[in-house]
C-alpha cells in the first residue's frame, strides 16, 4: 500500500511534465490540424535553455537564493522558448498551410532533426549532469513494522512540480475559456474562415498557439531537468510521443483532456516500471497509444471525429 | 499596393522603389539577424560542458555574433537576388506549370538513362577513380538501398494513401531474419533467406496492418510509429533471442552460387581466374541491391496496372467510395502494408549481409523518417521521384564526407560530417516549403482511353488514407 | 437562356461614390473560373440583391469582397479605399459583416460567446447595448444564451448568425442566402428584421439569394447573376416584372 502510493506521487509528477508538454500537441493539433513533430524538440530546447540560464545565474552572476533563481530561470526560458516555437511556425509551417496535407509533417520532421542536431552540435552530445537544486521533502508515513520498512516520502521538487503544474493550467484554462484571446482561439480552432470573417487575425491567433505552446513546453523542460538533473539533446522525442499519446488519450483538441491524459501516462508509465519490468515500460506507453486510437480514437474527454468526407 | 502599378511609372519613381525595395530587404534581414541572435543566445553564445566539479560554462561572444552576421547577410542577398519576384506585388497566379508537366517526356528519357548509368556504374568508378572505387560503390549501394526501401513505401504511402511512420520494423524483421536464420542454421545462406526474411516481413505487414484497418491520415501515422518503436525496443531488450544492443555479428556474405568473394579455394576470384581483389565482393553487393531495386519496381509498376493497384490508388483518393464500389478495403489496405513490408524486409536482409552486424541501432524512427522523407519529397507516387530525392538527400549527405579541405578555412576541428543530419534536417524543410508536392508532381495515369493525359498533382489526393 | 443577357441599366443615385464598387472581377477556384468580369455597385442606405441559380458564382462573390478567395482581377473598392489585395481579417476591420453560406456558427460555442466573437473588434463599453439591440431583433437568441451554437434549429442558426455580424456594428451588412432552409415564417421574419435595420439606422445591406421573390421585394435594387457574370440589373420591382426573371426564378425552378 505504501509503495503503492509512493509510485502513485511519482506518477502524478511525472505526468504534470507529459501534460504541460501535451497541451502544446492538442492545441496545435486543435487549430490547424497537424501534428507538431517537433514539439518535443521544443521540450528539449526549453531545457536547454534553463540549465543554461541557471548556469549564467548561479556561477556567473552569483544569485544563490534558489526560489528567486528558478523564477528567473522558469521566465526566461518560457521567453526564449516561446521564441523558438514561434520561429518554428514561421520558418516551417506558415509557408506551407493550405497546401498538400502530407507537407508539414515532414517539415515537422525535419525541424525535429534540425533541433536535435543543433543542439548536438552547440552543446556537444554528451549528458548534461545537473546535481540536484530542490532537496529534502515531507515524510507522509515514515518508515515502520508495519509498512515493511517503506516510507512514502513528498519531496519538496515533487510539491513545486505540482504546484506550478496546477496553477499553470489554471491560468491557462482561464485565459482560454474567459479571455477574448482564448475565445479567438477557440473560434479558430472551429472554423478558421468565419474567425477570419469577424476580423480574427488567424495567422497570429495560430503563432499565438505555437507560442503559448513552446512557453508550457520550456516549463516541462525546466521541471525535467531539475527533476532528473540529466538532459541530452534527444529527450525531446520520447518525452514529445508520450506527451503525444497523452493528448490522444485525453482526447485530442482539448486542454482538459490532456492534462489527465498526461497524469495517466505518467502513471502507467510508472506503475509499469514499478510493477513489471522497467525496459518495457515505454512499450507500454506506445502499446496504450496504439490502442486507444484504435478502439477510441475521440480520446477520453474528446468531441467525436467529425468524418471528413 | 503601391507595387502593382510598376509597369507605367517614372524612371525616379522606380528609382524611389527600388531604393523602397532595398530598405525593407534590410529591414527584413535585421529582423532576421534579431530573432537568430534571440534564438541562438543559449546555445551558440553558451556551451555547457561537464567539468571537474559540476558543469563549466563557457561563453563564445564570437561565434554568437558570427552567427547573426551571417543570417543577416544571408537573408539580405536571398531577399535581394532570391525573392527578388515577391516583393514587387504578390502574383497570385499559380506558376506556370511548364517544366513539371514537361518532365514526363523527360522522366521517361531520364528513366533510361539514369539505367544505364546505374547498370554500368561500378565500372565506370574502378575505370575512373581507380584509388577511391570502393568509396563510390559504398554510396551507390546506400543510395541504391534507400531507392529501393523508397520504392517499397511507396506502395503504402504513394499508392495506397496510408501514411506509414514505421517503416523501418520491416526493415528491421528483414535484417534480423536473416541474421537469426543464417546464424543459427548452417545451410542457409543469403539466397535461402531472403524470400523467407520478405515472407516474415510480409506477415508482420499482415499483424501490424490488421489493427490499423480502421485508422486514417495522421493517427495512422503515428500508431504505425509507435509499433516501429516497440518492435525496436523488443529487439533492444530480449537478449536471448537477438543480442539486445550488442546486436548480431558474424552474418554471412552473400555467395555467387555457392562462390565466396574471398582468398584462395572455391572463391569467385579463383574460379574466374582473376586476381582477387576485395572491390569484387562491392561490385557484387551493388548489383544485388541493383536487382531488388530493379524488381521492387517492375513488381509496382505491374501491380499499378492490376486490379489490386488500382484499388489502391482509388483507396487514396476516397475510402468511402471505394467501399460503396465494392472494394474490399480490408484486404486492398492489408496487401498495400504486406507487400510494401516484403520489399522492407528483402531491403532489411540485403542490409544484414551487407554489413554483416545488425544491432537495433540501425532501425531508429530517424531511418524511417529519412525512407519518408524521400517518398514525399521524391514526389508522392511517382518511381523515378524517389530516385532523384535518394540521391539528392543520401548522396548529398554521404558527399560532406568529401569536404575535409573544409578543415583549412574553419580550423582543424571542424568536421563536416556532424552536420550532416542538421542539413538533412534542413534540406527536407527547404525543399517541401519550395516544391510542396515534391520533385516530381505530376503523374501518368495508369488506365487510359486512346490517349494518356497527364494528372495535375493538385488531382491526386494527399495519401492520408481518406 | 442566352437571350435575357442585356447591358446593365444605368442607376439612379445620389452623385456621392458607391460604398462598395466592384470593377471587373474575376476569381479563380486553381484553374477554373467563378467569376468572369463582375460590377456591382451598392450605394450608402441601400438594399442591394443579387439572384441566381446554385453554382452562379454569388457566394463566391461574397467571398471575394471579404478577399478570401482573392479577385485575380480587377478591383474592389470599400468607402474609397482599394480592399482587393488586403488579408481578410483587415477588410473585416473596415465595417464589413458577413453572415456567410451555411451560416458557420461556431458550433462548440454558446450563443453568448458567438456573439461575443462577433463583437471582437468593436469597442466593450457599446457591448451591452448591442446585445440588446440584437436581442430586441431575434427574442428567440435571448432564450437560447447559454446553449451551444451546434444544437440550434436552422432558422436559430441564422438568427445567430446575422446577430453575430451585427454585433460588429457594420456599416455594410453582406448576407448569403439568409432563407436557405428556413421554413417560410421564418424567412418572414428575417427579411422583416433585415428591412427594419435599413429603415431604421440606415444600414446599408447586400445579400445574394435564390428566393427571388421576397429578395427582390426588399431590395432597392437588384441584380441577375449567371454563370459567373452579370446578366440584368435593375431596381428590384422592374426586375420582378421581367419576363425572364420571372421564368428562370420564380415559376420554375429556383424558388
Amino acid at each position: 500500500m505504501e509503495y503503492f502510493l509512493q509510485q502513485l506521487i511519482n506518477g502524478l509528477t511525472l505526468g504534470s511534465i507529459y501534460g504541460l508538454i501535451a497541451i502544446g500537441y492538442t492545441m496545435v493539433y486543435g487549430i490547424i490540424g497537424m501534428i507538431n513533430f517537433a514539439h518535443g524538440d521544443i521540450f528539449m530546447i526549453g531545457a536547454f535553455i534553463s540549465l543554461a540560464v541557471f548556469l549564467i545565474l548561479t556561477s556567473i552572476l552569483g544569485f544563490a537564493f534558489l526560489p528567486v533563481v528558478l523564477l528567473i530561470v522558469l521566465i526566461i526560458a518560457m521567453l526564449f522558448t516561446a521564441a523558438w516555437g514561434w520561429s518554428v511556425e514561421r520558418i516551417a509551417y506558415r509557408p506551407l498551410r493550405g497546401s498538400f496535407r502530407l507537407a508539414p509533417l515532414i517539415t515537422a520532421i525535419g525541424m525535429s532533426i534540425v533541433l536535435q542536431n543543433f543542439v548536438q552540435i552547440t552543446q556537444g552530445a554528451r549528458v548534461k549532469p545537473l546535481p540536484p537544486q530542490v532537496q529534502g521533502g515531507i515524510t507522509l508515513i515514515p518508515p515502520s513494522e508495519i509498512t515493511g520498512g517503506i516510507s512514502v516520502q513528498l519531496s519538496y521538487m515533487q510539491i513545486l512540480i505540482i504546484v506550478t503544474t496546477v496553477v499553470l493550467m489554471a491560468g491557462f484554462t482561464l485565459l482560454i475559456t474567459r479571455s477574448p484571446l482564448g475565445r479567438a482561439q477557440r473560434a479558430c480552432e472551429q472554423d478558421r474562415k468565419m474567425a477570419a470573417l469577424l476580423g480574427v487575425d488567424v495567422d497570429r491567433t495560430i503563432s499565438l498557439a505555437f507560442v503559448m505552446g513552446a512557453a508550457l513546453a520550456a516549463v516541462a523542460g525546466c521541471m525535467f531537468l531539475l527533476l532528473y538533473g540529466v538532459i541530452d539533446f534527444y529527450i525531446g522525442f520520447l518525452a514529445g510521443i508520450k506527451a503525444f499519446t497523452a493528448a490522444v488519450l485525453g482526447g485530442i483538441g482539448s486542454l482538459p483532456g490532456a492534462m489527465l491524459g498526461g497524469l495517466l501516462i505518467g502513471l502507467i508509465e510508472v506503475f509499469w516500471s514499478a510493477y513489471f519490468t522497467v525496459e518495457y515500460k515505454d512499450v507500454a506507453a506506445f502499446s496504450i497509444l496504439a490502442i486507444v486510437l484504435i478502439f477510441l480514437p475521440s480520446g477520453l474527454l474528446g468531441k467525436p471525429e467529425v468524418e471528413k468526407v | 499596393m503601391m507595387a502593382v502599378t510598376s509597369a507605367n511609372t517614372s524612371p525616379g519613381a522606380r528609382a524611389r522603389q527600388e531604393e523602397n525595395r532595398f530598405a525593407q530587404a534590410v529591414r527584413d534581414a535585421a529582423i532576421a539577424a534579431f530573432l537568430a541572435g534571440v534564438l541562438s543566445f543559449f546555445f551558440i553564445g553558451f556551451r555547457t560542458d561537464i567539468a571537474p566539479g559540476g558543469l563549466s560554462l563557457k561563453m563564445r561572444w564570437s561565434a554568437w555574433i558570427t552567427a547573426i552576421v551571417v543570417v543577416f547577410v544571408g537573408r539580405l542577398l536571398l531577399n535581394l537576388f532570391v525573392f527578388n519576384r515577391t516583393w514587387s506585388g504578390s502574383s497570385t497566379k499559380p506558376r506556370s506549370a511548364t517544366v513539371s508537366e514537361r518532365l514526363p517526356d523527360l522522366g521517361k528519357w531520364l528513366l533510361r538513362a539514369f539505367f544505364i548509368f546505374a547498370l554500368v556504374l561500378p565500372f565506370v568508378a574502378m575505370y575512373f577513380f581507380p584509388n577511391r572505387d570502393r568509396q563510390f560503390i559504398d554510396i551507390a549501394i546506400l543510395i541504391m538501398t534507400y531507392v529501393m526501401l523508397g520504392w517499397g513505401l511507396n506502395i503504402v504511402v504513394g499508392l495506397a494513401g496510408l501514411l506509414d511512420l514505421g517503416y523501418v520494423a520491416f526493415y528491421a524483421v528483414g535484417a534480423y531474419s536473416f541474421a537469426l536464420l543464417s546464424t543459427h542454421f548452417e545451410f542457409i545462406g543469403f539466397w535461402t533467406a531472403l524470400p523467407l526474411a520478405g515472407m516474415l516481413a510480409a506477415c508482420w505487414g499482415l499483424v501490424l496492418g490488421f489493427p490499423v484497418l480502421r485508422l486514417r491520415g495522421d493517427y495512422l501515422a503515428i500508431v504505425t510509429l509507435a509499433f516501429g518503436e516497440i518492435i525496436r525496443v523488443v529487439l533492444l531488450n530480449w537478449y536471448e533471442f537477438t543480442g539486445g544492443p550488442n546486436g548480431i555479428s558474424g552474418i554471412p556474405k552473400p555467395t555467387l552460387f555457392g562462390l565466396e568473394f574471398a582468398r584462395g579455394e572455391g572463391s569467385f576470384a579463383s574460379f574466374f581466374g582473376l586476381t582477387y581483389d576485395p572491390i569484387h565482393r562491392f561490385v557484387y553487393l551493388y548489383y544485388i541491391i541493383f536487382l531488388l531495386a530493379l524488381i521492387t519496381n517492375i513488381v509496382t509498376m505491374r501491380l499499378r496496372a492490376l486490379p489490386i493497384g488500382r484499388a489502391w490508388e482509388a483507396l487514396r483518393e476516397d475510402e468511402i467510395a471505394c467501399r460503396s464500389l465494392g472494394i474490399n478495403t480490408r484486404n486492398t489496405k492489408l496487401t498495400a502494408f504486406a507487400i510494401g513490408a516484403m520489399f522492407g524486409g528483402f531491403a532489411g536482409s540485403f542490409f544484414a549481409t551487407r554489413q554483416g552486424f545488425i544491432s537495433p541501432e540501425s532501425f531508429s524512427f530517424i531511418e524511417s523518417a529519412i525512407i519518408l522523407a524521400i517518398v514525399v519529397l521524391g514526389g508522392l507516387g511517382s518511381q523515378i521521384g524517389v530516385v532523384i530525392a535518394a540521391i539528392v538527400m543520401i548522396g548529398g549527405t554521404e558527399a560532406l564526407r568529401n569536404l575535409g579541405f573544409l578543415t583549412y578555412i574553419f580550423g582543424p576541428g571542424f568536421d563536416p560530417v556532424q552536420y550532416r543530419m542538421l542539413l538533412f534536417g534542413l534540406a527536407m524543410v527547404i525543399i517541401m516549403v519550395w516544391k510542396p508536392r515534391g520533385f516530381v508532381s505530376t503523374r501518368e495515369p495508369t488506365v487510359a482511353l486512346k490517349e494518356k493525359k497527364r494528372i495535375g498533382a493538385d488531382l491526386v489526393a494527399q495519401g492520408e488514407g481518406h | 437562356m442566352s437571350a435575357i443577357i442585356e447591358r446593365p441599366e444605368p442607376v439612379t443615385v445620389a452623385s456621392t461614390e458607391p460604398l462598395l464598387a466592384i470593377r471587373g472581377v474575376e476569381t479563380y477556384y486553381g484553374k477554373i473560373v467563378a467569376l468572369r468580369g463582375v460590377d456591382v455597385d451598392v450605394h450608402r442606405g441601400e438594399i442591394v440583391t443579387m439572384i441566381g441559380a446554385n453554382g452562379a458564382g454569388k457566394s463566391t462573390l461574397m467571398m471575394t469582397i471579404c478577399g478570401d478567395p482573392k479577385a485575380r482581377t480587377g478591383t474592389i473598392t470599400y468607402d474609397g479605399m482599394d480592399i482587393t489585395g488586403l488579408p481578410t481579417h483587415q477588410i473585416m476591420r473596415l465595417g464589413i459583416a458577413q453572415s456567410p453560406e451555411g451560416r458557420r456558427i461556431f458550433p462548440r460555442m454558446t450563443v453568448m460567446e458567438n456573439l461575443q466573437m462577433g463583437a471582437a473588434l468593436v469597442e466593450p463599453s457599446h457591448f451591452d447595448d448591442d446585445l440588446r439591440r440584437v436581442f430586441d431583433l431575434f427574442p428567440r437568441l435571448k432564450e437560447r444564451i447559454t446553449q451551444r451554437g451546434g444544437t440550434l434549429s436552422g432558422g436559430e442558426q441564422q438568427m445567430l448568425a446575422i446577430g453575430r455580424a451585427l454585433m460588429s456594428r457594420p456599416k455594410l451588412l453582406l448576407l448569403d442566402e439568409p432563407s436557405l432552409g428556413l421554413a417560410p415564417l421564418v424567412v418572414k421574419q428575417i427579411f422583416e428584421a433585415i428591412r427594419e435595420l435599413n429603415r431604421n439606422e440606415g444600414l446599408t445591406v447586400f445579400l445574394v439569394e435564390q428566393n427571388a421573390f421576397h429578395a427582390l421585394k426588399l431590395a432597392h435594387r437588384g441584380y441577375v447573376m449567371v454563370n459567373g457574370r452579370i446578366t440584368m440589373s435593375g431596381t428590384g420591382m422592374e426586375l420582378l416584372k421581367r419576363e425572364e426573371v420571372r421564368a428562370a426564378y420564380l415559376e420554375g425552378g429556383g424558388h
